[in-house]
C-alpha cells in the first residue's frame, strides 16, 4: 500500500489546521455561511437532515487494518458506533458535530487518511477497480495512477471551483469493474493494439444523476507520461466552458453532449497542444509510487488446495458462500474474497465499530493487513490463501459477516435516502430491507442467480439505479413516496441505462413488483441464462405485463 | 476599492476614471483608448469568458488585465489567467471580485498578481487572514503553478540529490 512521505504528511496536517481555522472564522462571522459552505464541503462535511455528515476518502477503495481500526475509534468516539460505506468507495459518518470535525480529521491524518474533496464542486476522490493488483485480466495495476491523480487533484489551484463535481475512475484490466463509462472522466490502462506499448485510453462525459449519459472515448491512446497534461486540458476546457447557469446542466456530460464529441475533443486536443508537459515529473512520481503496491510476499502454493476442497465437500453452507464470494487471484493458491455488507434485512453498507475492529484483525491474519471497499458497498479481502478460506468463513460467521449473497438479488445497493439525506424525496433503506427479507431464503436466491438491484432516494442517483438490472428510484408525488422501477440497466463494459416499466408504486408495493418480475424471468429463462441475459433476449416489454398486472390488482 | 497582493494591501495605481496615470477600461473601449492614448498606462477589464485570441494582439500594449469574478464560486477566472499566462501575457493580472482569503493562494498560483475586493469583504476579512491563508499549505502537488516548486518537483530534486551524494561517496 502507498505510505505517506514527509510531503503528504505535512500536507494533510496543514490541511487539518487550515480547516480548524476556517471553522473558527465561520464561528466569528468572518466567513459567511455561503463562503464557508464550499470550504466545509471540500473537507467532506455535509449538512444532512438531522446532523452533519462527514464523508471520508478511501482513495481507490484501499484500506489497511490500522486505518480501519482508526475508523472504528472515530465511530465510537464521535458517532453512534457505526459507519456507512458508500457507492463511491468512501465511508460516511452520519452523526458528528461540526466542532468535532477538525479533531476527527486529525485522527485520520494519524493513519494517512483525510476527507479532502469527498464533496463540493471539485475533483472528487478517485475510484478504481476493487480487484486492482489481483485480477488476472490486468494489464497494469491502476493504483499507482490513481494515487498520482489523488495527489494531482488535491487542492488544485485551478480546478477547485468547477461548475459541478467531477468524478474520475481508473482501471488497468480488460473487464471494466470500475464502471468508467459512468464517470466524468475514465482512465483505462491498455496496450496499444499495434505497438504493444502500454498507455491510456481516456473517456469523458459519463454520469448518472438526472440525465444519465454514457461516457465516450476522447482519446484512443495516450502515451505514458502525458496523463497529467491531458487531464489538465480536459479540466481547463470544462472549467471554462461548462455551464454555470443551471446546476442540473453543469456536469461535463452536458458539455460533451451539447458541443458534440468531436468539438469537445478538438477543444481538448488544442488545449493539450499548447499546455506544458509534465512528463518527467509524472514518470518519476509513478516510478516512486508503484513499488509500494507490490510489496506483498506470496507463498509458493499449489493451484488447488486440498484443505479447501475437502471443506467444501464436508460443509455445504460453506460451499454456498464460496460460490459467489471468491474472485480468482493472479497468484496460484490465493483468492480475493468479497464480504457482503448486506445481511438479510440489514442496512446496505453499514458496519459497526466492533465489526470493523474484528475485520481489521481478520485482514491482518488472512490478507496481509489489507482490505478493499467496493462500489457495491461490500468489502474485499484481496489476498487470502485457499487453505485459509474455511477458517476465515467460520470467523466471519461469528461476526455476522458471512452472508452468502454476493452478486445475488439481496446484494442490494442503496443510497441513504430520506433516513439521512437532505436531498432525498423518498426512503431507500427500508425498501432495500423489505426486498432483502422477501428474497432472504438462501436456496431461492441461488436459484434466481446473479441480479443487481440498485435503489436511489432521489433523482441524484447516488444508488446508481439507472444501471441496476432492476433500478428503483424513490420520488415524491402529492406528499406520498412513489417508486419508479426500471429494468435492463447494466454497470459493466456494456453500460446500459434501464427502461421504465410503468407507473410509480407505493413503498409497500415494491417488493411484490420485484417478485413478479423475477417470477417472469424464472418462467421464461433458458437453461443457464442469467436475469440480465434474459432481459436482453426478451426485451423490457416482455416484463411489462407482469409488472403492470400487479399494479392494476393493487388499484382495483 | 481595496487591492492586495502577496505582501498585503497596496495602493491602487490604476483607476477606472479618465485621469492621468493608469486607467482600466472595459474591453469594448480598448481599441479607442489605445488609439487615443498611445503613451498611456492602459489596462483592460474583461469578463471571465473572453477568448484569449481577442486580447493576444494587444498584449504588448497592455500593462494590466483585470478578470472579473462575478462570484467567488465561479472558477473560470482561474483558467483564464492560466491561459493568458500560457499565451505569453507578462503584464499584471488582477482578479476583481468577492474572492475569499482561502482562494488567495489559488489565484496567485494561477498567475494573478493582485486581487481587488469589494469593500464589504474588507470589513469581514482582515489582511492578517489573507496572509495566514497564503501560508496555510506550504507546498502544493501540482507542477507548473506560479512561483513555487511543487511537491512532485521537490521529490525529484531530493532523489537526484541523494543519487549524487551516493555517487560521491
Ligand atoms: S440519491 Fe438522493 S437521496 Fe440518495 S443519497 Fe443521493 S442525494 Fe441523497
Amino acid at each position: 500500500m502507498y505510505a505517506y512521505d514527509e510531503f503528504d504528511e505535512r500536507f494533510v496536517r496543514e490541511r487539518v489546521a487550515q480547516f480548524r481555522d476556517q471553522v473558527a472564522r465561520r464561528l466569528s462571522g468572518s466567513l459567511t455561511e455561503d463562503e464557508f459552505r464550499p470550504l466545509r464541503l471540500q473537507n467532506g462535511l455535509y449538512l444532512q437532515l438531522h446532523a452533519y455528515m462527514l464523508r471520508i476518502a478511501i482513495p481507490y477503495g484501499v484500506l489497511s487494518s490500522r486505518q480501519l481500526r482508526q475508523l472504528a475509534l472515530i465511530a465510537d468516539r464521535f458517532d453512534k458506533g457505526y459507519g456507512h460505506f458508500t457507492t463511491r468507495q468512501n465511508l460516511q459518518f452520519n452523526w458528528p458535530k461540526l466542532s468535532d470535525a477538525p479533531d476527527i480529521l486529525d485522527l485520520l491524518a494519524d493513519v494517512g487518511m483525510h476527507a479532502i474533496q469527498t464533496s463540493g464542486n471539485c475533483i472528487r476522490n478517485v475510484t478504481a477497480d476493487h480487484f486492482a493488483g489481483v485480477a488476472r485480466d490486468e494489464i497494469e495495476d491502476p493504483r499507482p495512477v490513481a494515487e498520482l491523480l489523488r495527489q494531482w487533484s488535491s487542492l488544485h489551484p485551478e480546478f477547485s471551483f468547477l461548475p459541478r463535481k467531477f468524478k474520475v475512475a481508473v482501471t488497468g484490466a480488460t473487464e471494466d469493474r470500475a464502471v468508467l463509462k459512468a464517470h466524468d472522466v475514465g482512465v483505462r490502462i491498455l496496450r496499444h493494439p499495434e505497438s504493444g506499448e502500454i498507455g491510456y485510453q481516456i473517456l469523458a462525459g459519463g454520469g448518472l444523476g438526472r440525465t444519465p449519459m454514457i461516457g465516450k472515448v476522447v482519446r484512443d491512446f495516450l502515451p505514458k507520461g502525458q496523463l497529467l497534461a491531458y487531464l489538465d486540458a480536459i479540466m481547463r476546457v470544462y472549467n471554462s466552458e461548462g455551464r454555470r447557469d443551471n446546476k442540473y446542466k453543469a456536469r461535463i456530460k452536458i458539455l460533451v453532449h451539447e458541443l458534440g464529441l468531436d468539438a469537445f475533443r478538438n477543444a481538448v486536443e488544442s488545449e493539450f497542444a499548447v499546455g506544458p508537459n509534465w512528463s518527467a515529473e509524472e514518470t518519476a512520481e509513478l516510478a516512486r509510487i508503484a513499488p509500494s503496491f507490490s510489496k506483498i510476499a506470496y507463498d509458493d502454493l499449489p493451484a488447488v488446495s486440498r484443505i479447501f476442497e475437502a471443506a467444501k465437500l464436508a460443509n455445504p453452507t460453506f460451499a454456498e458462500w464460496v460460490e459467489n464470494a471468491l474472485f480468482p487471484h493472479r497468484v496460484a493458491g490465493y483468492a480475493a474474497v468479497t464480504i457482503s455488507l448486506k445481511p438479510v434485512g440489514g442496512v446496505p453498507g453499514d458496519m459497526t465499530s466492533d465489526q470493523m475492529r474484528a475485520f481489521a484483525d481478520l485482514a491482518e491474519r488472512y490478507s496481509s493487513g489489507e482490505l478493499r471497499v467496493t462500489h457495491a458497498q461490500n468489502l474485499v479481502l484481496p489476498h487470502v490463501k485457499l487453505d485459509d478460506l474455511f477458517d476465515l468463513w467460520r470467523t466471519l460467521g461469528a461476526l455476522g459477516l458471512a452472508t452468502a449473497n454476493v452478486g445475488l438479488v439481496t446484494d442490494i445497493i442503496a443510497c441513504p435516502g430520506l433516513d439521512y439525506c437532505a436531498l432525498a424525496t423518498a426512503r431507500s433503506i427500508p425498501i432495500a430491507q423489505a426486498i432483502s427479507r422477501r428474497f432472504g431464503d438462501s436456496a431461492r436466491q441461488r436459484e434466481i442467480g446473479p441480479l443487481q438491484i440498485k435503489i436511489s432516494g432521489c433523482i441524484n442517483a447516488c444508488g446508481h439505479h439507472h444501471v441496476g438490472h432492476i433500478g428503483i428510484l424513490g420520488l415524491e408525488k402529492r406528499g406520498q413516496e412513489s417508486y419508479q422501477v426500471t429494468l435492463g440497466g447494466e454497470a459493466s463494459d456494456n453500460l446500459a441505462i434501464g427502461e421504465l416499466l410503468g407507473p410509480g408504486l407505493s413503498a409497500d408495493e415494491v417488493a411484490d413488483a420485484i417478485e413478479r418480475i423475477v417470477a417472469g424471468y424464472l418462467a421464461k429463462r433458458r437453461p443457464g441464462e442469467t436475469f440480465i441475459e434474459a432481459v436482453r433476449r426478451l426485451g423490457v416489454n416482455a416484463f411489462k405485463s407482469a409488472f403492470l398486472r400487479g399494479a392494476q390488482d393493487a388499484a382495483a | 476599492m481595496p487591492l492586495l497582493d502577496r505582501m498585503g494591501w497596496r495602493t491602487d495605481d490604476f483607476s477606472r476614471d479618465d485621469v492621468d496615470g493608469g486607467i482600466i477600461v472595459p474591453l469594448a473601449a480598448l481599441r479607442s483608448t489605445l488609439d487615443a492614448r498611445r503613451a498611456g498606462v492602459i489596462g483592460v477589464e474583461i469578463s471571465n469568458d473572453v477568448a484569449v485570441d481577442r486580447l493576444a494582439p494587444y498584449f504588448a500594449q497592455l500593462a494590466l488585465i483585470a478578470i472579473a469574478f462575478p462570484a467567488f464560486g465561479d472558477g473560470r477566472g482561474f483558467s483564464l489567467a492560466r491561459r493568458l499566462r500560457q499565451a505569453g501575457f507578462a503584464g499584471r493580472l488582477r482578479a476583481v471580485g468577492p474572492l475569499i482569503p482561502d482562494q488567495g493562494p489559488y489565484a496567485f498560483a494561477c498567475g494573478f498578481d493582485e486581487i481587488e475586493l469589494p469593500e464589504a469583504s474588507l470589513a469581514r476579512q482582515s489582511e492578517a487572514q489573507w496572509a495566514a491563508a497564503l501560508g496555510a499549505i506550504s507546498h502544493a502537488y501540482q507542477p507548473g503553478y506560479a512561483r513555487q516548486t511543487s511537491i512532485f518537483e521537490r521529490r525529484r530534486a531530493a532523489r537526484a540529490h541523494k543519487q549524487e551524494s551516493r555517487s560521491h561517496a
